[in-house]
């Protein structure tokens, strides 16, 4: 099993979890973060003049599935969330020791995402 | 007695009162998240603990029989004396009382007004303590001075409608001496962003500021009549000219910024409170509209290379705001429009020199007054909170609470 974490523009939350439902991935998990890297920041406006901002607001989707799905989700993820601009974001893969559906208590693959 | 002037005294004194939790959210927005609840409470401990001085001995200071032009005396302590039937001196058309619940309001705004200086790292304690002083010792004496009867700028005929003097420029060269004792917060001086939590709640705050205004103003006629008319129309014009000038000046440097058209208007507030009642409407729009300018260059001065933690800017808004209003009360002031008061379109050149006076004594008194309180007071009790309560934020150090909790 594999998490995947990935760190993508909040406008582009839509359009990355519809690309995942049509390929059978339906559960998520998303949490609105803060982060930077070569986008850099923002100047925001103070009442006169100005001031900048180094965190930029990002969205994190995490989803964990079966090794085998792994390599479609990650297409599909750059796919649907890239602008091509600095900022589209970054994607971290890791392994997962066991998942468990909370309602049934069903272990590993079997509760996956497309099982 | 006559009870339209009565009914619109309280009115008014109530919607001056809303200005201070108004203000309370005007500041609040503009601060880090973390201290949202502690610049909140530092307005509103001040309404509860004015309030209360007020009625001890604040009136009778303010307002008493004077004391060689100074200082009221005791003699009403604990509001003796003064009740239903009119004062033989002040607003002789309502009750007595109704002239002090309005004054009051005054007071609390007045010393609030200066938190806006001092926030995300002064002691609760040190801010309560200071507040009393100050009040006591700075905004009593100067009240007194240009409103009380028999007080010397009053005397020399000092024009102030609704406190241009009494209430901003004082409020806003005290900001500047707290702030210089205090020094700045953790991460300014390295250019750290302080990010507004919540720019909707200082939107909120300023237009409940403006609301409250009218009452700030209108009411200063302290009659039910024309007057009253005519300050409302100005407090209202100025307001609107001063606020889209600062959207222009957002602009032509980068974006129209909701930030700035909000602190634009309350600078027009500020601006047209001395003159409200003294001068015709038309000048109501170019009182606000260079109120604006010389508030926003002040800001950007102050932020960019002044070093100077002032940190909400209360001498920008309300220091020059004051002394640019007071200064035009004397160039615009008009029998046309105040049978008892004339400025240099009379050809009464003469005002705008009483009114530079009046300015230059509020500044000079209240400036080394309020350095001289916050010097003792950091020597005593001390007036910053520890590092690390600053980094965790008043919120949680000061006051044991989390502005937004729960799931």
């Amino acid at each position: 099993m594999k998490k995947i974490e990935a760190i993508i523009r909040p406008e582009k939350l839509d359009a990355v979890k519809d690309a995942l439902v049509s390929i059978g991935i339906l559960g998520m998990t998303m949490t609105h973060v803060s982060g930077r890297g070569r986008q850099k920041g923002i100047a925001l406006q103070w009442r006169a003049g100005e001031y900048r901002v180094d965190f930029l607001p990002k969205v994190k989707i995490e989803i964990v599935l079966a090794d085998e799905d792994c390599q479609g989700a990650l297409d599909t993820i750059c796919d649907a969330a890239r602008t091509g601009r600095e900022g589209d974001g970054m994607i971290f893969v890791l392994p997962v020791e066991n998942a468990i559906r909370v309602r049934t208590s069903d272990c590993g693959e079997g509760c996956m995402n497309g099982k | 007695m006559n009870s339209g002037d009565t009914a619109w005294l309280l009115t008014s004194s109530a919607l001056v009162l809303l200005m201070t939790p108004a203000l309370a959210f005007f500041y609040g927005g503009m601060v880090r998240r973390k201290n949202l609840l502690s610049t909140i409470m530092m307005s509103f401990g001040i309404l509860c603990m004015v309030s209360v001085l007020w009625v001890l001995y604040g009136y009778t200071m303010a307002f008493g029989p004077d004391v060689k032009g100074l200082v009221g005396n005791l003699s009403w302590f604990g509001l003796a004396g003064v009740g239903q039937d009119p004062s033989a001196v002040y607003a002789v058309t309502v009750p007595h009382l109704a002239f002090v619940a309005f004054q009051a309001t005054f007071a609390i705004i007045t010393v609030a007004l200066w938190t806006g200086a001092v926030v995300e790292r002064i002691k609760f304690g040190a801010l309560l303590a200071f507040a009393a002083l100050w009040f006591t010792l700075v905004y009593c004496p100067i009240a007194h001075w240009v409103w009380g009867s028999g007080g010397w700028l009053a005397q020399l005929g000092a024009l102030d409608f609704a406190g241009g003097t009494v209430v901003h420029v004082n409020a806003g060269v005290s900001a500047l001496a707290l702030a210089l004792v205090l020094g700045p917060r953790m991460g300014f001086k390295e250019g750290e962003a302080m990010e507004p939590n919540n720019i909707p709640y200082v939107v909120l705050g300023a237009a409940l500021l403006w609301f409250g205004w009218f009452g700030f103003n209108a009411g200063s006629a302290l009659t039910a009549g024309g007057l009253a008319a005519n300050a409302f129309v100005t407090t209202n014009t100025s307001a609107a000219a001063a606020g889209f000038i600062w959207m222009i000046l957002g602009w032509i440097h980068r974006r129209p910024s909701v930030l700035g058209a909000a602190t634009g208007a309350v600078v027009g507030l500020v601006a047209i409170t001395p003159a409200a009642g003294y001068v015709p409407v038309w000048a109501a729009i170019p009182i606000g509209a260079i109120g604006s300018l010389i508030s926003y260059y002040m800001m950007v001065w102050r932020s960019k290379s002044s070093g100077v933690d002032e940190s909400l800017d209360v001498f920008a808004c309300h220091g020059m705001g004051g002394t640019w209003g007071a200064l035009a009360t004397g160039i615009f002031a008009t029998t046309a429009v105040n049978a008892s008061s004339s400025g240099l379109i009379d050809g009464n050149w003469k005002q705008v020199l009483i009114q530079i006076a009046a300015i230059a004594a509020t500044m000079a008194y209240a400036f080394v007054v309020s350095w001289l309180l916050a010097k003792a007071l950091k020597a005593t009790m001390g007036l910053r909170v520890k590092e690390e309560e600053e980094s965790v934020g008043l919120d949680i150090s000061q006051h044991g609470e989390n502005a937004y909790g729960g799931v």
